[in-house]
């Protein structure tokens, strides 16, 4: 299956950079989206369109992994040659990447992987 | 407990219009603001200001004035804009120019300037964000240079009566900010309600993109009338309690998942989203919905501003040519990337070497450059792309031209040509210290 039939995405530009933010329809779906799509899933999905690293915050209240892959936009829309300059359509991409379809698997194969939190927490 | 309720009329400057008379009309609106300046739009007006010194401003202002301003004025909703772009007060005077027309007697129409700080960032010593260069590396290819100032000169503004603000470039939440912090008297350090202002602004600075808008997935995220998507409003309580929502009736949706998407659009850190006013976090936001086409929104915060100013720099970065051209039916694929090779073998034996070059069939691996080519299975159509960056315009025609010739000198049934080149407008940025940008305010009345 395909993280589309869990989750909804959306796509932003900053720059050379894409901001890529993936929610999960329901909240039992967000630990499996976690466990699924880890950074160099994410890495390997767009091969050849990220250069950089890629950073990753996790908000659990709202069901939601953000992306930022840096030096992803050919120079950013001001001067990439790429037809779709934004990336607007990485969005989507990213809700092709295929996920198994059982998720006690997915929890188990992701136990080991970390994530940046973001950078101070609520006071 | 006081609300005031703001309208976000456009989300850019293409944006429709009909949204923003609808929010002027049925929206009960203290304030109305139109977001229409993204980040190359400063600089692609500074090159038209400086073919025509009355000119600079966004090329909608007159339209979208006309349609607005007589309800505004009636109602007493006041607008404000960054459509003043490269010269606000250019924009002053038209929109001056567009109320005496529309026999709008009486209104006070502020433009901000000081965004400008071209000549200090000349003389200055600067090193450009994105690669350690100096600014001065640019020379004479450098052609704006626009900090974003915050909300202080809206504030200012608003303070001394303008019905109307037009700005160049500030931080697009601030436009939405300002008004909050004008009503309810927030302090400039108070980052705790400055963050929930700029939360408001950064929920609203797209439109229609918290209403339904780039959100529709047919089968899976449905949107009602999208056709006539409304564009939002927020109500903002003195406390800084915010609730987004829409004219009743308008087309699309106000729901959890719009907001939400919206909420963590572009932001990268959600902790440390900078603007000139304040650093907001919007890690533990939270969205509820309170009833239909209403979605409260709470969490947001803020800490001490940064330092220092972001400056845009605008700077002519040589020249892109491009050209398409459509291939059907059986072996399209193979025709397309027979198309491909003839080009770049063309340009070969021209002698022709573009600094970047990029070739790809639409329909197959355009949006996704790593996509197999070899195998798509069956398609009906592709459309061959090819487009490079040169240093001269000459070069970027020879590009689009190259593929036209396939017509004649290239695979069969090829069609649909079509070829563009174009100057290169890009964008950088460097950080600048804030006593460099002195805003001022310009005052007019109709």
């Amino acid at each position: 299956m395909k993280i589309h039939d869990i989750a909804h995405a959306r796509a932003g530009d900053k720059g050379d950079t894409s901001d890529l933010t993936l929610f999960a329809y329901h909240p039992r779906d967000f630990d499996r989206l976690v466990a699924e799509v880890t950074v160099e899933r994410v890495r390997t999905h767009f091969a050849g369109i990220v250069h950089e690293e890629i950073e990753c915050y996790l908000l659990p209240q709202l069901g939601a992994i953000k992306f930022v892959l840096r030096d992803a936009l050919g120079g950013g829309v001001t001067r990439s040659l790429a037809l779709d300059a934004h990336g607007k359509c990485y969005s989507s991409l990213l809700l092709d990447l295929e996920i198994s379809a059982d998720p006690v698997e997915a929890r188990s194969a992701g136990q080991d992987i970390t994530h940046h939190q973001p950078s101070t927490q609520k006071p | 407990m006081k609300t005031i309720r703001i309208g976000s009329g456009a989300g850019f400057s293409g944006d429709r219009i009909e949204p923003a008379v609808e929010l002027a009309e049925h929206g009960k609106l203290d304030f109305l603001v139109f977001e229409c300046l993204a980040e190359r739009t400063i600089a692609l007006a500074q090159q038209r200001r400086l073919r025509d010194p009355a000119d600079g401003y966004d090329p909608g202002l007159e339209a979208r004035l006309e349609a607005v301003l007589p309800i505004c004025a009636a109602k007493g909703v006041r607008i404000i804009s960054n459509m003043g772009a490269a010269n606000p007060l250019a924009a002053q005077s038209k929109v001056v120019e567009v109320a005496r027309r529309l026999d709008l007697p009486g209104l006070k129409v502020a433009a901000v300037t000081g965004d400008d700080v071209m000549p200090a960032v000349v003389d200055g010593d600067f090193a450009v964000a994105e690669n350690s260069q100096p600014v001065r590396a640019l020379g004479n290819r450098l052609i704006s240079a626009n900090a974003y100032l915050g909300a202080a000169p809206i504030v200012e503004a608003l303070r001394v009566g303008a019905d109307i603000v037009l700005t160049g470039r500030v931080a697009d939440p601030a436009l939405f900010c300002a008004p909050l912090i004008h009503a309810f008297g927030w302090a400039w350090d108070d980052w705790f309600h400055l963050g929930q202002g700029t939360l408001v602004g950064h929920l609203l600075e797209c439109a229609g993109q918290i209403t339904g808008g780039y959100f529709a997935d047919p089968g899976r995220k449905s949107v009602p009338d999208l056709a006539r998507l409304g564009f939002p409003i927020a109500e903002v309580s003195t406390d800084g309690a915010i609730v987004i929502t829409k004219v009743p009736g308008s087309g699309g949706a106000v729901t959890v998942r719009t907001c939400k998407e919206q909420l963590l659009y572009e932001i990268h850190d959600p902790a440390a989203y900078m603007t000139p006013d304040v650093v907001a976090d919007f890690s533990a936001v939270e969205v509820n919905e309170i009833g239909p086409d209403r979605v409260a929104i709470s969490g947001a915060t803020g800490r001490a501003r940064p330092e220092k100013l972001k400056v845009s720099l605008g700077y002519r970065d040589g020249f892109v040519g491009e050209g398409q051209i459509s291939y059907a039916g059986t072996g399209a694929v193979a025709r397309g990337k027979l198309a491909l090779e003839i080009v770049c073998e063309r340009f070969r034996l021209l002698g022709l070497e573009p600094l970047e070059l990029r070739g790809e069939l639409i329909g197959i691996n355009s949006l996704f450059p790593s996509r197999e080519v070899d195998d798509p299975g069956h398609v009906s159509e592709v459309r061959v792309r090819v487009t490079g960056r040169t240093e001269t315009f000459e070069d970027a025609l020879r590009i689009g031209n190259e593929v036209e010739t396939l017509y004649t000198n290239g695979p069969a049934a090829g069609g649909g040509v079509t070829k563009s080149a174009r100057e290169v407008i890009a964008v950088l940025s460097t950080f600048i210290p804030r006593g460099l940008a002195r805003p001022e305010i310009d005052y007019a009345v109709t």
